[in-house]
């Protein structure tokens, strides 16, 4: 995957997009699994209603993942310097998630021409689940 | 309220291994399909020695420390209280299948919002790898709804 060119790129610019298919609660075991997180509250059902929810849901680190999907699918992730989350809202069963990003910056750090990305995860109905910032270097 | 005295706790460094079968469910539970992440021969390409840790992975190797719960435990916070707030990561080398990664977890701070309603428990941790070559640096928040 070639680098995207530094001066090519403006501030505004919309650079990623990437829709996730509707979670399901096999995406929820399968990441419970994966991720080593084994909280029941992701995975069992009955444990969720003991806990006064109404169902499973998901991970945040689950929606960061596909944030940093996001990223990837656009650089190369050796051109990741840094990547933050804020987890904004609960992710539940059933919502389709999509992965925004767009240039929020560019700047000179440490010699290296980077470009700051504000990144966003939102349901189909517009819902805000988890917004970031991701640091790529170009150059 | 959590006692500030908490501040400064820091964890005994702890070692994870980064294993190549882990890594493959990893992308897979995350729907990634970029070969890179899956296939050696692809990693290979991309300059890799060994399938690389896609970018959220250190927060899974970093839990398997257990220093989450132990720090919750510690300060006398009940599990279902806590919420995850942020995450950040910083990249300084890459993390591959067949290293050893690691782990110095820190509370860095303690503070509260909203009268303690709202509590926030800071921890920063670091990650370096079986060569001595540090990794990656990882801070949590995590939000206690007292």
């Amino acid at each position: 995957m070639a680098l995207p060119s530094y001066d090519a790129i403006n501030v505004g610019d919309e650079v990623i997009h990437l829709e996730v298919p509707p979670i399901s609660r096999t995406t929820l075991a399968l990441y419970g699994g994966a991720s080593g997180d084994h909280n029941p509250m992701h995975i069992d059902i009955d444990y969720a209603k003991a806990a006064g929810q109404s169902d499973v849901f998901a991970h945040g680190m689950l929606v960061m993942a596909y944030l940093g999907r996001g990223v990837t699918s656009w650089v190369p992730q050796s051109a990741l310097r840094r990547f933050f989350t804020q987890f904004k809202a609960i992710t539940r069963v059933g919502e389709k998630i999509t992965v925004t990003g767009k240039v929020a910056k560019k700047e000179e750090a440490d010699g290296e021409k980077c470009v700051s990305l504000e990144l966003a995860a939102k349901n189909d109905n517009g819902d805000t689940k988890a917004t970031g910032e991701a640091v790529v270097a170009l150059a | 309220m959590i006692d500030k005295k908490h501040i400064g706790r820091t964890t005994a460094p702890q070692t994870i291994d980064v294993e190549k079968g882990r890594l493959k469910f990893f992308a897979k539970a995350i729907g990634e399909t970029d070969p890179v992440y899956t296939d050696e021969e692809a990693a290979k390409a991309a300059g890799y020695s060994a399938l690389p840790a896609p970018p959220t992975f250190a927060f899974c190797l970093e839990m398997e420390t257990n220093s989450l719960w132990d720090n919750i435990a510690a300060m006398g916070v009940p599990v279902g209280k806590i919420l995850h707030g942020s995450q950040t990561f910083k990249y300084l080398a890459p993390i591959l299948a067949g290293d050893k990664i690691t782990f110095v977890t820190k509370v860095s701070d303690i503070y509260d919002k909203k009268g303690g309603k709202m509590e926030f428990i800071i921890e920063d941790s670091t990650a370096t790898n079986q060569n001595g070559t540090p990794v990656a640096e990882l801070q949590r928040v995590i939000v206690v709804i007292n």
